[in-house]
């Protein structure tokens, strides 16, 4: 979390003992906030931790049953898919990305021509939304129309790319339709990284003669490691709200061969009824969202510690 | 950014085989990015007849505008046939009410926190940004049941109502580190004047405020224009936003696919954020460039 440096000048402001009566009113523009946070985000999500351990299935139940929707849980095919899908989607969405945006942003700095052609094109899929982006995959990536049909009547007839109705790979065409939405994202935040590194390192190490693919790999890349955390994070809290993607692309099949949690607990919320199941998966997925924060948030009071060091 | 096309330094030698590889790499990568684009428009130009033969990547033999008056007016979800038109409407509404009162409230926030910092500012600081990190499923169901309980469930007040819930975290974030770069003696004279809180917001601070009001606005608008989940549970059936009518039209599952109006209906849902990124450009990076450093 950003917090003010004790020892800035911006210390004292609006502090004084005097003031008192006119914080009042600084105080009172902040109650709405804080009833935000205390009913619509700490309040219902005790509700739903709270609904997770009764039995509600269409409506909310006031009998408790311990972890028995827990374990429920862990008994459904279709959530253990659903959990092995997010670590495979995440992974590879995560990596894929991370590598494509860093080549994209490296190729972006080697002072090339029509940059900004260039750079227009790879971020445009980021401002489309992933429903837009799962139908325009569904419809390449369909077999009877999409690039399998293009390829084989132009000759390959053996070109298979059916993965959107294949149980095995259907989760590889949704890494794929995110990887197209989300590297521009990357090479956008890698880019203003390597833009950041400082040119005496540059002339430094090209006077050493050293080549630039060295440059880069040891000297370079290390630097950007803010820019990585950063990319790293957006992406997975993305891959853990994975849900408009996955329905506009495959909607969970063929079969449930590419659910996702976010879908299975919406599902169960609303198509199945079954309450108790869904606030215990949510709660399960908020638990793995505060195992990636806790390392995020200690990154970033190192980091605040670091510029309180000096530079 | 890009505005040295002269770098200094040694003229290029010519081209050398890591250049033509660099160029080759970029223009590899680009047709990637570029080719469902292209599909799409292609696409939503030819007949159905033309579709069936399964050249997704051949140009249309006559340009057909027809699928994309379909698409508007008359493309069907289920058994209503009304095209995504009535969405287009829909997502302004939601999106105007809720950039506008989220952008609003996020200023005031923020001037709030970094010049006042009232009691507990911190504490309620901390929590908000916790909350924008977590995963919606967590808050869905007591909302709805809060939302009905208030009477606004399936409402236009619903959706905007929770557009802004959601969006205050980020919004408050990026106005309260705008302000954190502003002099503080600007604050503290209008201070000695004897201003008040809202006098010196109005006065001082809202004038300054122009480019991150900007860059909120961008960064709020495309969000809100994409979103899905919460059109899709809180806006009720005669307020669905375009992505969620646009997800019913394509993937109906009742009778024949017109490729040619699906995809036309997907280019007019994406054209909004599209034309944003292009018109607004540099201030688009910086919206995200702004929501992703946090701090």
């Amino acid at each position: 979390m950003p917090s003010r440096d004790p020892a800035s000048p911006a210390k004292g402001r609006g502090a004084g003992r005097p003031r008192r009566l006119r914080a009042a009113v600084a105080f009172a523009t902040l109650v709405p906030t804080w009833i935000v946070v205390l009913v619509v985000y700490v309040g219902t999500m005790l509700w739903s931790v709270q609904l997770s351990v009764t039995n509600s299935r269409m409506l909310p139940s006031s009998t408790y049953v311990g972890f028995e929707q827990y374990r429920k849980l862990f008994a459904t095919t279709r959530w253990l898919i659903s959990l092995q899908n997010l670590v495979i989607f995440g992974v590879l969405f995560i990596a894929g990305c991370i590598v494509v945006g860093t080549l994209l942003a490296i190729a972006l700095d080697r002072k090339i021509r029509f940059e900004n052609a260039f750079r227009t094109v790879f971020l445009y899929p980021y401002a489309m939304s992933f429903i837009v982006t799962g139908l325009v995959w569904q419809w390449l990536m369909n077999p009877e129309l999409g690039i399998q049909t293009t390829m084989r009547s132009l000759g390959w007839t053996s070109f298979t790319f059916d993965w959107i109705v294949n149980r095995d790979l259907a989760i590889y065409a949704v890494v794929l339709a995110g990887l197209w939405q989300a590297s521009g994202l990357v090479m956008v935040l890698m880019l203003a990284g390597l833009r950041g590194v400082d040119g005496e390192i540059w002339r430094a190490a090209r006077v050493d003669g050293i080549p630039t693919w060295r440059i880069y790999a040891s000297i370079v890349l290390p630097q950007l490691g803010p820019a990585l955390a950063t990319a790293v994070t957006l992406l997975a809290m993305g891959v853990v709200k994975t849900y408009d993607l996955v329905v506009a692309l495959t909607n969970g099949g063929p079969g449930s061969s590419s659910e996702v949690p976010a879908k299975f607990i919406m599902d169960n919320l609303f198509g199945r009824q079954n309450l108790g199941l869904a606030t215990a998966a949510s709660t399960i997925m908020l638990i793995t969202v505060l195992a990636i924060l806790a390392p995020y948030a200690y990154a970033q009071s190192m980091r605040a510690r670091r510029a309180r060091g000096g530079v | 950014m890009a505005a040295m096309p002269h770098p200094r330094g040694p003229k290029p030698e010519g081209v050398t085989a890591g250049r033509a590889g660099l160029y080759a790499f970029l223009a590899v990568s680009a047709a990637f990015f570029l080719l469902p684009a292209y599909v799409m428009v292609v696409t939503s130009l030819k007949t159905m007849d033309e579709i069936r033969l399964g050249r997704i990547f051949a140009l249309p033999a006559h340009f057909d505008l027809s699928a994309w008056v379909t698409a508007w007016s008359g493309a069907c979800t289920g058994l209503t046939c009304n095209g995504i038109g009535a969405g287009f409407w829909n997502s302004v509404k939601i999106t105007v009410l809720s950039v506008a009162i989220s952008v609003i409230v996020g200023a005031i926030n923020g001037y709030a926190l970094s010049f006042w910092r009232p009691a507990g500012a911190k504490l309620v600081f901390g929590l908000l940004m916790l909350g924008a990190f977590l995963p919606f499923q967590i808050f869905i169901y007591p909302l709805v049941r809060g939302f009905a309980a208030i009477g606004i469930a399936d409402s236009l007040a619903g959706v905007v109502l929770v557009h802004v819930l959601f969006g205050l975290p980020l919004v408050t974030l990026l106005f309260r580190n705008y302000y954190a770069a502003i002099p503080v003696e600007l604050f503290k004279a209008a201070r000695v004047d004897g201003a008040g809180f809202w006098r010196i917001f109005l006065e001082v601070i809202l004038p300054m405020s122009t480019p991150m009001i900007v860059v909120a606005s961008i960064f709020q608008t495309t969000g809100i224009w994409n979103d899905f989940l919460f059109g899709l549970i809180f806006a009720g059936r005669d307020n669905l936003p375009m992505t969620v009518q646009l997800n019913n039209i394509v993937n109906t599952t009742t009778g024949e696919r017109f490729y040619n109006v699906n995809m036309a209906a997907t280019l007019l849902a994406a054209l909004v954020p599209l034309v944003i990124y292009f018109v607004s450009g540099r201030w688009f990076v910086r919206g995200i460039a702004a929501g992703a450093v946090k701090g």
